[in-house]
């Protein structure tokens, strides 16, 4: 028995540290054992049930729409691949609008969200305030709130703002993530106090000490803060649905949705446009995948 | 002694352990440099949540109307309403329906994927994106992709049905298989998440523990039945609760789905929620189904507490 066994059960799987490794070779196992050709087999065939979905959205993406509407399974039309579909979703100028509005609003959510969140992780992790337990109590209780039941009130609370159909009405009710506070402190108690110390020594401020010796030492699990609060808030569909009706105010999610009915049946338009806004986020992953694997396994807290 | 042992725990743990420093003196100064650390967050923490919570429980008494109307206190009669309200309950069954449905399969093939890709086979960049990919994409983008899949005329669904031998179905327009086109869609889209998470869960486990069995001749599916499996209790207890919450807050993809169309057999509470609200305009009674809702919520989360306390009692 590890003590990992014992451990509670975030801690186990909530481990800051938790390092994505190889199992190593373990001996006496046969690296081609009949065990071992069925699991790849098994698992060749979920990546394809999982991959082909979106790979028959590219296909037809790159159709005519009367081969895309013709129910030939054919991975190429009748008439062979074109671009039609995505000349024809580009020249719609919107588009551009709600790629532009969804890239600085995530954005925006991701840079307020983890500095209003580090900061505070930061005095619940090391500073002593009156009220510190039952402040901190009365956060991680919030997680259990879904933003979901707060539609109403907080659409009337941006009635009464005047923030309908502003940036700032899309963006403020996105930036509080008490999850994020509990991740965030969580990584600053593992952060050796001895550092701060001889900072504090030598005279330096709190806010100093925050800046350039926790934070810095901090940036892994920021970017993976920073990266899922930004997929959440780019994927983000039922708030900005709610609060934008201006057109060109929208979100790429909400805009896309708009448009599907007036698209109608031009199944490679809609696919065209759908792999354009998968795009960044599948390049995002590409790029920062290390980030968002052991984000994943940091926080387990995602959400859909 | 006690000192270095406690925080090297904190670091390989993650700790919890309370490492703040105490120095004499620096009281009311202490307490001057929290509140500014603190007050971005708290006072964006009591406008944006803390008052909602209270101002949409005020709501739910009243007769408030999304055009401004009303407003009056009407006591307890949303929630009288709601509570003998047929399409809440129904919108309540399909959710909890959905939650079943989906809860199932969104753990299980996890723990497949994660327990295959786990064995270290070639391959794992493209396991990964391969399985996590869809979680990253928008609902509207899944939706779509899903209604051409589901299309009954051109839709690759029937296709696969067909090579199958099996009849074609009107999945979405149907109001017997449109559930269970959602479920599918959704355990596609989501099951990536907790299959990082199973993952990671079983790189924790002490690569020595199968050096040993495998000394000891123990095969691989024994190890997996005997070391794997056995530690995977806690992140399957959390998967499991972290999946129940959000499977019952359906809405984007069945909503999405189904063209924004309310069917009978898709409603879930959340897009009840929405319709009451912002279709029927009842800003009072959308508010009372939220906190409805919100205490099944609540119920869902006490009950995988007690469930949990239990079983740690058991250890």
């Amino acid at each position: 028995m590890s003590a990992t066994t014992l451990a509670p059960t975030t801690e186990t799987i909530v481990a800051p540290q938790a390092r994505a490794r190889r199992r190593p070779h373990v001996p006496g196992q046969k690296p081609f054992g009949p065990l071992r050709i069925v699991a790849f087999a098994v698992l060749a065939l979920l990546a394809i049930g999982w991959l082909l979905p979106f790979l028959w959205a590219v296909a037809t993406a790159f159709k005519t729409e009367t081969d895309a509407a013709s129910g030939d399974p054919g991975w190429i039309g009748a008439s062979g691949p074109t671009i039609e579909a995505f000349t024809a979703i580009l020249s719609q100028g919107n588009v551009y609008t709600w790629a532009f509005n969804s890239l600085w609003t995530s954005a925006a959510v991701t840079l307020i969200t983890l500095a209003i969140s580090a900061l505070a992780a930061y005095a619940f992790s090391r500073l002593d305030f009156t009220g510190r337990k039952w402040l901190f109590a009365v956060i991680i209780a919030s997680i259990v709130v879904p933003p979901q039941v707060l539609i109403i009130p907080l659409f009337y609370q941006m009635l009464t703002f005047n923030m309908i159909d502003t940036y700032w009405g899309l963006i403020l009710p996105q930036v509080v993530a008490p999850a994020m506070v509990f991740i965030l402190k969580r990584f600053f108690d593992a952060v050796p106090i001895e550092l701060e110390e001889a900072a504090r020594v030598d005279g330096a401020s709190r806010f100093r000490i925050f800046w350039s010796i926790v934070l810095p030492l901090s940036r892994p699990i920021l970017a993976s803060v920073a990266i899922f609060v930004f997929i959440g808030a780019w994927n983000n569909f039922l708030w900005p649905f709610l609060v934008i009706n201006d057109t060109t105010l929208m979100t790429l999610p909400v805009g896309l949705q708009t448009v599907i009915s007036a698209y109608g049946v031009q199944y490679a338009q809609v696919m065209a446009q759908a792999v354009l806004a998968a795009l960044p986020l599948i390049i995002v992953f590409i790029i920062f995948q290390k980030q968002i694997v052991k984000g994943v396994a940091t926080s387990g807290f995602g959400g859909q | 002694m006690t000192n270095t042992a406690t925080s090297t725990r904190a670091i390989v743990t993650g700790g919890a352990s309370d490492l703040r420093p105490r120095r004499a003196g620096t009281g009311r100064r202490e307490q001057l440099v929290s509140w500014a650390f603190l007050a971005p967050f708290v006072v964006a923490f009591v406008l944006f949540l803390i008052w909602p919570i209270v101002h949409g429980i005020y709501l739910s008494f009243t007769d408030q109307s999304l055009t401004g109307a009303g407003g009056s206190l009407v006591g307890f009669a949303n929630y009288a309403e709601a509570l003998t309200d047929p399409v809440m309950w129904r919108s309540m069954g399909n959710t909890v329906w959905f939650t079943l449905l989906s809860t199932v399969p969104l753990v299980a093939i996890a723990l497949l994927m994660a327990a295959l890709v786990d064995r270290g086979l070639p391959g794992q960049w493209l396991w990964r994106l391969s399985f996590f990919m869809p979680y990253l994409l928008a609902s509207t983008v899944i939706s779509q992709i899903w209604v051409w899949i589901f299309n009954p005329q051109i839709g690759a669904a029937n296709n696969v049905l067909e090579a199958f031998g099996l009849e074609p179905l009107a999945w979405l327009q149907n109001p017997e298989t449109n559930m269970m086109s959602i479920v599918i869609a959704t355990v596609w889209w989501t099951v990536g998440f907790n299959f990082l998470l199973y993952l990671a869960a079983m790189q924790n486990i002490p690569p020595q523990q199968y050096e040993a069995a495998s000394l000891d001749g123990a095969s691989t599916w024994r190890q997996f039945w005997s070391i794997t499996l056995p530690q995977l209790g806690p992140a399957t207890v959390l998967i499991l609760l972290l999946q129940i919450l959000a499977s019952l807050k359906l809405f984007d993809q069945a909503y999405q789905m189904l063209g924004g169309v309310a069917s009978d057999t898709t409603r879930s509470i959340v897009q009840y929620i929405y319709e009451a609200g912002f279709t029927s305009y009842r800003f009072g009674y959308s508010a009372a189904i939220s906190y409805v809702f919100f205490a099944l919520i609540v119920i869902v989360g006490v009950a995988q507490a007690v469930v949990s306390r239990r079983r740690k009692e058991q250890l």
